[in-house]
């Protein structure tokens, strides 16, 4: 039982903070730093 | 015949990363896809990807000015984590699609140390911190995927640099040093299994919390288990199946399963089992 609940409040968790994000404005900011190309990533920054 | 693992890998490879004007033109994809995270390793600097990688993004934001703490991204990570655990790793992500193939070479095979399964912990405690250390620009550093992320060399840096030319006028040592790193994981993984995965993934190692308790879970029957040991045997990451079905190492490729002649071996999605005989490698 308790094994079963476990998931279920993660799950639980998750949605919540990705709620949170939404409202503190968070998916702009992913968006804007993902539809730039990353100097990191390629090996030039 | 090419299994079923196989065929989900190829299309999640190529529905991941499908926008093609992005490999021919040298420009990336810049539409609202890119909010949402894959809930694998894929660069999101990567011409043809269609969505954010979810270790840029958690350490990009750290980095930032705005957020140091990303609940959007962190929280994604957790539903992915507890839907899927690290059957993303063995069903979904495309560096452990391309380490799958590479470890079909012709090379000598190698067992991995136990120990060296704990880097991963380290490089993923790097990816949640070390972004938060400012430096003289008041943004903190990307380090993994600056040093260390062979995914980016290969799916950003390499596509980039043959199709957008002004990125070869600005490349340096930093570049080098990712495409010997490349190689190296390159070799390294064609000589042992989901090498990279094992040792160095962070985003692995934050899956692994979840196979314990993630929906999809792998259950074995003890009284129709008799002990032949074939599980382990056939299991690609070493894992010893019967002793813990859900190992944090585990990447539900199922050989386990398919192995067993008694079908004490089963996995559950959400409590429900499934059919027996399904056959995944067939």
């Amino acid at each position: 039982m308790k094994k079963e609940l476990v998931p279920k409040i993660l799950l639980l968790i998750g949605i919540t903070f990705i709620g949170f994000g939404i409202y503190q404005g968070e998916v702009m900011e992913v968006l804007q730093k993902a539809i730039q190309i990353c100097l990191e990533c390629i090996g030039i920054g | 015949m090419a299994s079923l693992r196989s065929v989900v890998q190829t299309l999640s490879t190529l529905g991941f990363n499908s926008y093609l004007p992005g490999f021919l033109n040298g420009t990336i994809y810049r539409g609202p896809l890119k909010a949402i995270c894959l809930p694998s390793l894929n660069c999101y600097s990567c011409p043809g990807a269609v969505g954010s990688c979810p270790i840029g993004s958690l350490q990009a934001m750290a980095a930032g000015l705005a957020y140091h703490f990303s609940f959007y991204v962190f929280g994604l990570l957790m539903v992915f984590g507890v839907t899927l655990g690290r059957l993303s790793c063995g069903w979904l992500c495309p560096f452990g699609f391309l380490q799958d193939l590479l470890y079909r070479l012709p090379t000598p095979k190698f067992s991995l140390p136990n120990w060296c399964t704990k880097i991963k912990y380290v490089l993923l405690s790097g990816v949640l911190l070390i972004p938060l250390i400012p430096t003289s620009t008041g943004i903190g550093v990307l380090y993994f995927c600056q040093w260390l992320c062979p995914a980016g060399t290969l799916e950003a840096a390499i596509p980039l640099y043959f199709s957008f030319p002004p990125i070869r006028t600005a490349i340096g040592a930093l570049f080098g040093w990712r495409i010997l790193w490349l190689l190296a994981i390159l070799l390294f993984v064609s000589l042992i299994y989901r090498g990279f995965c094992r040792t160095l993934c962070p985003l692995g190692a934050f899956y692994s919390f979840f196979n314990r308790y993630c929906f999809f879970r792998i259950h074995l029957y003890p009284n129709k288990c008799n002990q032949c040991g074939r599980c382990s045997a056939a299991c690609p990451m070493e894992l010893p199946v019967t002793a813990e079905p859900n190992h944090p190492e585990c990447i539900r490729c199922l050989k386990c399963t398919n192995s067993c002649p008694t079908g004490a071996i089963q996995f559950k999605y959400a409590g429900h089992t499934t059919k027996e005989g399904i056959n995944f490698e067939a």
